[in-house]
């Protein structure tokens, strides 16, 4: 049983992979906590799929993909905010086309370029463990400072905003910041993210660990934290799954990360299916 | 329909009201002045050349008929819907320029109640602002909340869930993050609803108070029962400005008609 944890460390890519793989549950599921006390999961859904056409070009250009990644998710954010604004289109609509749209794109985009460039689309749909390099490492690593760092300064007024947006403007908070500030962190989760999980993925590390911690505490600090423990526990078993039965990092993640969310589901002392009182049922 | 505006506005500058200590106390703050608000949904106008002046020192209620704009009006005020002309001064400057100065209570309906936060989470949102940014909640800032959690009688439940809480209590610690705030200006957006006799005992108790300290106080009010008499003041809205001024002035049965049609002319006389 040792064995099994202890035989995949001899090589270094699974070093590699696995820092990646902590970091990435780690801040996943902090900023997925946002999305879902806002109802706001599809937006991470939308945001994961629009980080593709970036990453291409990124590719091709020889630019850090990093920053393609990033700027091509905020590209995204901002027109599904520009098409729910300027039309009478409702927000899941404007999310549908962009993320359909953008993801599209990025299909399209990394088609043309992998026959020269020796790169696998599956790659970054669904993650590689195998590709993971140092210069990742570092990259995941500074990204996970910035993510964490700004949650925890700006965590009161997050709290207000994302609870009550218009008390929280009429006391005077810079709305719109906060929401792009917001909006920037789950890119770069994203980002963070791709290597281990892949872009079709990243929802399952964003929503699954904080929906689970969502029904066993009650209160948002513990939501973080309790749903970083739980990504970070599916991240490190999907990894050591992925290398063990060789399948994608991605999916193997998410499905441990559904594995813990079905417990908490029926098991919950408050909400769980067989375990909840009589009077809580809601 | 706004000619009489001007003579009730005469009348309620305060010679009707017994307390004239409150008047007094009420000197520090300005009135907040609408001035010729038109805000519109698309193609509808929902509030048409509104003016109207709102009174420290005074419980002043938005009244009208479903539709009237009375929520309308309460959050362009507050900025919350773009106004297409108008705007809204209070003292020498905008009243928006002095947001820190400013509470507001939404409709319950606005709030997730399922978000994970406790009672003493949301009271302490009332201090984010004077804690400012980066820092911790001071000792201060706590004891504000300890004592506003006690003014509205819910110091035991600061560590609940606010998903646990009764809407009656999930009104009172609303109104704790108000008082927690500190603010000169306080707006509430339907205090009353889903709420219970205790909690509509509190608030008005509480609300009644602000004004005597010589604050401003407007909700927006929808029922003409007997909770009306709470009020000193009433604006009667009906996409514009119906009248304004003391309540048993604005309530009688020539606004009442206009305002609402004719079926209502018996809940005026009830009510005044």
């Amino acid at each position: 049983m040792i064995n099994l944890l202890i035989e995949p460390l001899q090589f270094e890519f699974m070093q590699r992979s696995l820092i990646v793989a902590i970091l990435v549950g780690l801040i996943c599921a902090v900023v997925g906590s946002y999305l879902l006390v806002q109802r706001l999961a599809l937006l991470g859904d939308a945001i994961s799929h629009s980080v593709l056409p970036g990453l291409a070009i990124a590719y091709w250009a020889g630019i850090n993909l990093f920053v393609g990644a990033f700027l091509s998710g905020m590209l995204g954010t901002t027109i599904i905010a520009w098409i729910r604004t300027k039309s009478p289109i409702k927000e899941d609509a404007a999310m549908g086309i962009v993320l359909s749209t953008f993801f599209a794109a990025g299909v399209t985009l990394i088609t043309l370029i992998q026959k020269d460039n020796k790169i696998d689309l599956n790659h970054f749909l669904f993650g590689n463990i195998l590709g993971v390099t140092w210069g990742d490492v570092r990259d995941t690593a500074i990204i996970a400072i910035i993510v964490i760092l700004v949650v925890r300064l700006l965590y009161k007024e997050l709290l207000f905003y994302t609870f009550d947006p218009e008390g929280a403007q009429v006391a005077g908070l810079p709305v719109n910041a906060l929401n792009f500030g917001l909006m920037s962190l789950i890119s770069l989760t994203v980002v963070a993210s791709l290597k281990a999980v892949g872009v079709v993925l990243v929802l399952a590390l964003l929503i699954t660990p904080g929906a689970t911690a969502y029904l066993l505490v009650n209160r948002l600090n513990r939501v973080m934290a309790l749903g970083a423990g739980i990504g970070i526990l599916s991240s490190i078993s999907g990894m050591y799954l992925s290398y063990w039965v060789n399948v994608p990092s991605g999916p193997a993640i998410a499905l441990v990360a559904a594995g813990f969310f079905t417990l908490a589901f029926l098991f919950s002392p408050q909400y769980g299916l067989l375990t909840q009182p009589r009077s809580a049922v809601r | 329909m706004t000619l009489s505006m001007p003579s009730l506005q005469a009348t309620s500058a305060g010679l009707f009201r017994s307390a004239g200590a409150a008047a007094c106390r009420a000197e520090g703050i300005a009135p907040i002045q609408v001035n010729h608000l038109d805000v519109f949904y698309r193609d509808l106008h929902a509030l048409e050349d509104v003016s109207v002046a709102v009174k420290p020192g005074k419980l002043t209620g938005i009244v009208g008929p479903n539709g009237a704009g009375k929520s309308t009006l309460m959050k362009a005020m507050l900025g919350l819907i773009p106004a297409a002309q108008g705007e809204v001064s209070w003292g020498q400057t905008s009243l928006l320029a002095q947001r820190e100065r400013l509470a507001y209570l939404p409709q319950r309906a606005q709030i997730d109640w399922r978000y994970p936060a406790t009672a003493w989470d949301v009271v302490m949102m009332g201090r984010v602002r004077k804690a400012g940014w980066l820092r911790k909640f001071s000792a201060t800032s706590k004891r504000a909340a300890e004592a506003a959690l006690k003014r509205v009688g819910m110091e035991d439940f600061a560590h609940r869930p606010i998903g646990q809480l009764s809407g009656g209590q999930q009104q009172r610690i609303f109104l704790a993050r108000a008082l927690a705030q500190e603010a000169d200006v306080l707006f509430l957006d339907e205090p009353l609803t889903g709420v219970d006799k205790r909690t509509e005992a509190v608030l008005f108790d509480i609300l009644h108070e602000l004004a005597d300290e010589g604050k401003i106080v407007l909700a927006v009010h929808h029922d003409l029962g007997p909770t009306i008499k709470n009020f000193d003041e009433v604006i009667l809205l009906n996409r514009e400005v119906v009248a304004s001024g003391v309540r048993d002035e604005v309530l009688q049965s020539e606004f009442m008609q206009q305002a609402y049609g004719g079926w209502a002319t018996n809940w005026a006389a009830a009510a005044a």
